[in-house]
């Protein structure tokens, strides 16, 4: 599979993640974003909200080579971004598939695996 | 929510009416080269694949008496086929126990029995044909080894160990399943199913040591890698990732922490799940294994503990000191291994923790046994431990417990519907589908009882009901683990009331 971005072609896998993760970008985000449908069935679009989520995971996966755990990231989005935003509770409602999963799919990280 | 029907709560259980190829399908993805040859497999599908496989099957009968006895014995009494949670779930013929196993019996008896070479169509005996391994991939990733079928088999025919030799043929020949052996290759690799490196491993256990000492004004520690300590603790890389699992690691740090026992977890070993049992593997499971032999011995603990995981205490209980025993270098006094439920319980029966149930006043509970736990190990040394000891702690840290419908716990517990290597999102409309009874049998004490919780012991469980419990009407965080209840109750010597 492949998705087109400013007329490149980018490779994803059979479940949308990126193959290469050097080949992400913001555009490349909304693209891989709008594969996925919102509450109200419509084309998945990130708001600014969306947007310091991903920035913050892209950042810990160059620290640490993956994704961190959910309570790692509502501490991190917490302190970063208040306390009304430190919970799993806002991560889902911004990522209803899962902020692990869903989340690091538009910020172009690969799939977390495992017993999760 | 679903492109697929999220099935109907039943007035009462019924034999569904069937669906022939209501689940027919590509099953879940296919590994990759690079998923299949760290494991020893060969990366794709290999030209003579028909022979290789039945080569296989032939070596696996002549090596395992008891797979030929499980093919030879099954008088198709019928006693399986409603016991099954995914057949329950989506009423497909081939999803009852005995006609998924035929799958393979019918293949077996072509080339292995006299009747099956020379008159197959009188025995429904069948070549192995390229439509033939198709469906075995299917529908063999719609069976999670939970073994309910085999409590009501009248032979005793252990059907788990026949979709684990059909996924082992399948893997020999080049056709592995993505999600099982790309986890093995990263626990090769780096240690555990997650892929979660040393660094962030630290990472995430220094925060949780700050969020127990904010809550508490305790500092609860959670040691990674420290030498000389008593217990190595073996748990699911999930309780480092996933909720609600990492409330059950923080209560295991505190019961650690209040008994004043040393322990510490590895990064070597950083993975109790053995996924090389869901594949059939002896050789990745014994590798699997010796990576915790080899974390004991080089921190020099005392004992070997495991956290709440279903399948990895079935391997541990009944597997590890084959592959990576003899354990003579730990202390004798303690059972090797040993479930962190039989350690809590322990320390509970001795009073050496203090408990304020009222801290759990707030939830109505009740628990799921896990497959494995319940129907291939024991706990403590009482026959039936594995039922008891899990809900004495429970009780004893909260006020109010109810069990489940009793054709529903025990030995006769309902897979949660994502064991056995099927906890993937290309399964999701088996996973939804399969918990279909033990939904039912939540849906009837949270009506008849006011039940608010369900506690789980392993980490598939956990995770693969707070996925799947919306689309029944429930909330995710209605799921918990034992030890977060534990975590909740315990009072630490020093800290806030």
């Amino acid at each position: 599979m492949a998705i087109e971005v400013n007329g490149k072609s980018i490779e994803t896998d059979e479940e949308g993640y990126l193959v290469n993760l050097a080949d992400w970008s913001e555009e490349a985000a909304k693209i891989l974003a709008a594969q996925d449908k919102d509450a109200s069935d419509n084309p998945f679009e990130l708001t600014n909200n969306h947007w310091e989520v991903i920035h913050f995971l892209r950042e810990y996966y160059d620290e640490y080579q993956i994704a961190p755990a959910v309570r790692v990231l509502t501490k991190a989005i917490g302190k970063k971004l208040g306390k009304e935003k430190g919970n799993s509770k806002y991560l889902y409602e911004l990522f209803p598939y899962g902020p692990a999963k869903q989340a690091c799919r538009f910020a172009g990280l690969p799939k977390p695996t495992g017993c999760i | 929510m679903a492109d697929f029907d999220v099935p109907d709560f039943r007035p009462y259980p019924f034999v569904p009416e069937l669906k022939p190829d209501a689940m027919k399908g590509k099953g879940p993805f296919i590994a990759k080269p690079v998923h299949q040859e760290p494991l020893g497999f060969p990366g794709e599908l290999v030209d003579n694949w028909e022979e290789k496989a039945i080569e296989k099957m032939g070596d696996m009968l002549k090596k395992y008496r008891s797979f030929r006895v499980y093919l030879d014995t099954c008088v198709r009494c019928g006693a399986c086929t409603d016991k099954c949670h995914y057949f329950i779930g989506t009423n497909d013929p081939k999803n009852m126990p005995v006609a998924r196993q035929d799958l393979l019996r019918s293949v077996y008896r072509r080339y292995f029995t006299l009747a099956g070479k020379f008159f197959p169509k009188l025995v429904g005996a069948r070549d192995l044909t390229r439509d033939v391994l198709d469906e075995w991939y299917n529908y063999y990733h719609q069976c999670s080894q939970c073994r309910r079928c085999s409590v009501f088999c009248p032979y005793g025919i252990d059907t788990a160990d026949i979709s684990m030799a059909a996924r082992e043929i399948m893997d020999s020949i080049g056709h592995g399943q993505k999600y099982c052996n790309e986890i093995i290759a990263k626990v090769f690799k780096i240690g555990n199913n997650l892929g979660l490196p040393e660094r962030a491993l630290r990472d995430t256990l220094n925060g949780l040591e700050e969020d127990m000492e904010d809550d508490t004004g305790v500092a609860v520690k959670i040691p990674l890698d420290e030498k000389g300590v008593d217990v190595l603790l073996v748990t699911p890389s999930a309780d480092f990732f996933a909720e609600p699992h990492i409330d059950g690691l923080m209560g295991y740090a505190k019961v650690f922490h209040q008994a004043g026992i040393s322990w510490t977890v590895s990064s070597y070993a950083s993975e109790a799940a053995n996924f090389g049992l869901f594949i059939g593997s002896y050789e990745n499971m014994r590798n699997i294994s010796q990576r915790i032999r080899t974390a004991a011995l080089e921190l020099g603990v005392k004992r070997i503990i495991f956290g709440e995981c279903g399948h990895a205490w079935r391997v541990a209980y009944s597997y590890l000191n084959t592959f990576a025993g003899p354990f003579d270098f730990l202390d004798p006094k303690y059972p090797v291994p040993q479930h962190i439920c039989e350690f809590t319980y322990d320390l509970l029966q001795k009073n050496v923790l203090k408990i304020d149930k009222s801290a759990n006043d707030d939830m109505v509970l009740t628990f799921h046994d896990s497959c494995n736990v319940a129907r291939a190990t024991r706990m403590g040394n009482f026959p039936g431990g594995q039922f008891v000891i899990p809900r004495e702690v429970i009780k004893a840290v909260c006020n109010n417990y109810v069990d489940m419908p009793a054709d529903t716990i025990h030995d006769q517990t309902f897979c949660c519907g994502g064991g056995g290597g099927l906890l993937t999102d290309d399964l999701m409309e088996l996973r939804v589908k399969g918990a279909l009874p033990r939904m039912e049998a939540l849906k009837h004490v949270v009506e008849e009882h006011g039940v608010t919780h369900m506690a789980a012991i392993c980490a598939i469980c956990k995770s693969q009901f707070t996925k799947i419990i919306p689309y029944y009407g429930f909330q995710m965080d209605q799921i918990v683990s034992v030890h977060q209840l534990v975590s909740n109750a315990i009072v630490l010597d020093g800290g806030e009331v």
